[in-house]
């Protein structure tokens, strides 16, 4: 298995220019270990995934990906203070019991955070809620009833919540369900914007 | 040479096997501080070991565990090894990839030096006199073993519940020797609870009248209630409550459904731990698991290291795999976590599951089909890494 062979999801390959290379790395709901797997054979990065689903894990071993089973609502107590230099986390936080609190302890074991959500501000939500309807766009295709995504926001809640927490906002990137950029993200992000990816600092007084 | 019956499934048996006694004619020093002069392990292997001597793989065993781990000591024998569910052409211990080094530990009671076997100091049985050894012992005579074997690196050392003990022990005093540590259903020591089920064992053994202070065998007698009723014991440590429920739940022996007022066995689960302990009794020596209780009550790594386990992981250079049973309350998940906790602050590289199961302690012997896979998908890895 090449990591190298694959083309990775524009997504991802975006958080890997975040990443310096050599670095120790937590990544939260780490699927079959494929970021894990291109950073560990692209840029030295060594680390760790934690993946609740029993065939995600095996596909991590099978990948030679270093990978914990465990639920991320279970928290990350397993882990000392700033024993990474980025904890990782993408397409997770809205199915999260407290995404708060998760973020809270990915900045706790993490020196940063880097995650991705679905943005609930992109207007085909907005019409959505307009006509009535609980929103089934395609980035979220799930009825309300059976969806994993119970804590959605949108980036002004997002970054709402990063500037009561004191976090530093160090990257940004907006892209559309095609995981490319545009104009009309650039100008309008809350309406435009389907895939959210935020890099965090901690506050340096905490 | 054993026979190994194909299937279309391309998943088989090891065969007839047949054990072998090792003579090692080196002196080891215990951690009680006796010195053995010399010790006979016996052991079973599977497979070939490859022109590189890369592809070997320890397995270490449990409490009452010994050398026979898979295949058949005969075509007539009715079982097959401890492990044959997972050892063997197409397992997840794939015999034709992996050279298997299966041995009965130093002071069992299968044929390796122990308390069954002639001290040469008195030309009697040891019996009581066997010194109780620890996981550390077992580890530094494994590695004479290995040594006898022409192997100087394991591709893996695999153990469960005391056997995953004896794998930690591994990378810890011989980190260069072992390249794969797969640590399942363990603990990185036992707790209060554990030892207080061990000293109950050891008590209805030592209290038993015909244990003459463990030297029954002179007397032509057996501790066979003591040796039945810890037995007994154990197997309720080794099911979950929910197993017990559903396997047995408050069932009758006989059909008409009413009580007998007496003391003879009535309930399914009497019937099931009476068989349990019987057929215990005939396969098991005394003095052995009471030796065995105390090495488990003694495994406890992270004792010389200030009780910081990842201290004592700090040293080892092997890749882990960590795994654990959902209902497992002998070994509970938590106590997995721990290792693996310790691991990741120690730097290792580590990987960790837990099984959802069914039995218990005891699913590690099960071929549960999600930890199949994962053993499988890890030590299909280790053996392209071996060159197999």
């Amino acid at each position: 298995m090449n990591a190298r062979a694959k083309a990775l999801r524009p997504d991802l390959a975006l958080i890997c220019d975040w990443i310096a290379p050599g670095s120790r790395i937590l990544d939260l709901g780490c699927g079959d270990g494929t970021l894990l797997a291109h950073l560990a054979a692209t840029q030295a990065v060594r680390g760790y995934g934690l993946e609740i689903d029993d065939a995600n894990v095996a596909a991590c071993l099978a990948a030679g990906v270093n990978v914990i089973q465990g639920d991320i609502d279970d928290g990350l107590t397993d882990f000392a203070d700033g024993s990474f230099d980025y904890v990782v986390m993408t397409q997770a936080l809205q199915a999260l019991a407290r995404p708060d609190k998760v973020l809270a302890e990915m900045l706790r074991v993490g020196r940063e955070a880097i995650v991705t959500f679905p943005n609930f501000g992109h207007w085909r939500v907005r019409m959505a809620l307009l006509r009535g309807h609980m929103p089934r766009t395609p980035a979220l295709p799930a009825q309300w009833y059976d969806t994993d995504n119970i804590h959605l926001c949108t980036l002004a809640d997002f970054e709402a919540l990063c500037a009561a927490s004191g976090w530093q906002v160090l990257e940004r990137a907006l892209l559309d369900r095609t995981h490319r950029d545009g104009l009309s993200i650039r100008t309008l992000p809350n309406l435009f914007c389907e895939l959210a990816l935020y890099k965090l600092r901690r506050p340096r007084a905490a | 040479m054993r026979a190994v019956a194909a299937n279309p499934g391309g998943v088989s048996s090891v065969g007839i096997v047949t054990p072998r006694r090792i003579a090692i004619e080196r002196a080891l020093t215990l951690a009680c501080g006796q010195i053995l002069p010399r010790f006979d392990l016996v052991i079973e292997t599977y497979g070939e070991l490859n022109a590189a001597r890369s592809n070997a793989v320890l397995i270490c065993h449990a409490l009452s565990g010994d050398h026979h781990a898979a295949g058949f000591h005969s075509a007539d024998d009715r079982k097959p090894g401890w492990w044959d569910s997972a050892i063997g052409p197409g397992k997840p211990i794939d015999t034709r990839r992996f050279f298997v080094v299966s041995l009965n530990n130093l002071g069992g009671c299968r044929g390796s030096t122990g308390p069954v076997t002639v001290n040469p100091a008195t030309g009697e049985l040891w019996g009581p006199d066997f010194p109780i050894v620890t996981v550390r012992d077992w580890v530094a005579s494994q590695a004479l073993l290995a040594d006898h074997l022409g192997i100087d690196c394991w591709a893996a050392v695999i153990g469960g519940s005391l056997g995953g003990m004896q794998v930690m022990q591994w990378t810890i005093d011989l980190p260069t020797r072992i390249r794969h540590a797969l640590v399942i259903a363990a603990a990185p020591r036992v707790s209060a609870q554990n030892i207080a089920f061990n000293e109950i064992a050891r008590q209805a053994i030592r209290s038993d009248p015909e244990f003459l202070e463990g030297r029954y065998v002179a007397h032509g007698v057996k501790p066979e209630r003591g040796l039945r009723l810890a037995r007994m014991l154990g197997h309720i440590t080794y099911l979950s409550d929910a197993a017990m429920r559903a396997r047995f739940g408050r069932l009758l022996r006989d059909c008409d459904g009413a009580f007998n007022f007496n003391y003879d066995v009535e309930f399914e689960v009497e019937g099931y731990l009476r068989h349990q302990g019987n057929s215990f009794v005939d396969r098991f020596d005394a003095n052995t698991y009471l030796l065995m209780t105390k090495a488990l009550d003694y495994f406890d790594p992270a004792r010389e290291y200030g009780d910081d386990l990842a201290a004592a992981f700090r040293a080892a250079q092997a890749k882990f795999l960590v795994v654990a049973f959902s209902v497992d309350w002998r070994f509970a998940p938590a106590r997995s976590r721990e290792i693996v906790s310790a691991l990741v602050a120690a730097g290792r590289e580590v990987s960790y599951a837990v099984i959802d199961s069914q039995l218990g302690h005891d699913d590690f012997l099960m071929p549960i089909p999600q930890y199949h896979a994962v053993l499988h998908s890890y030590l299909d890895r280790v053996a392209l890494e071996s060159g197999t």
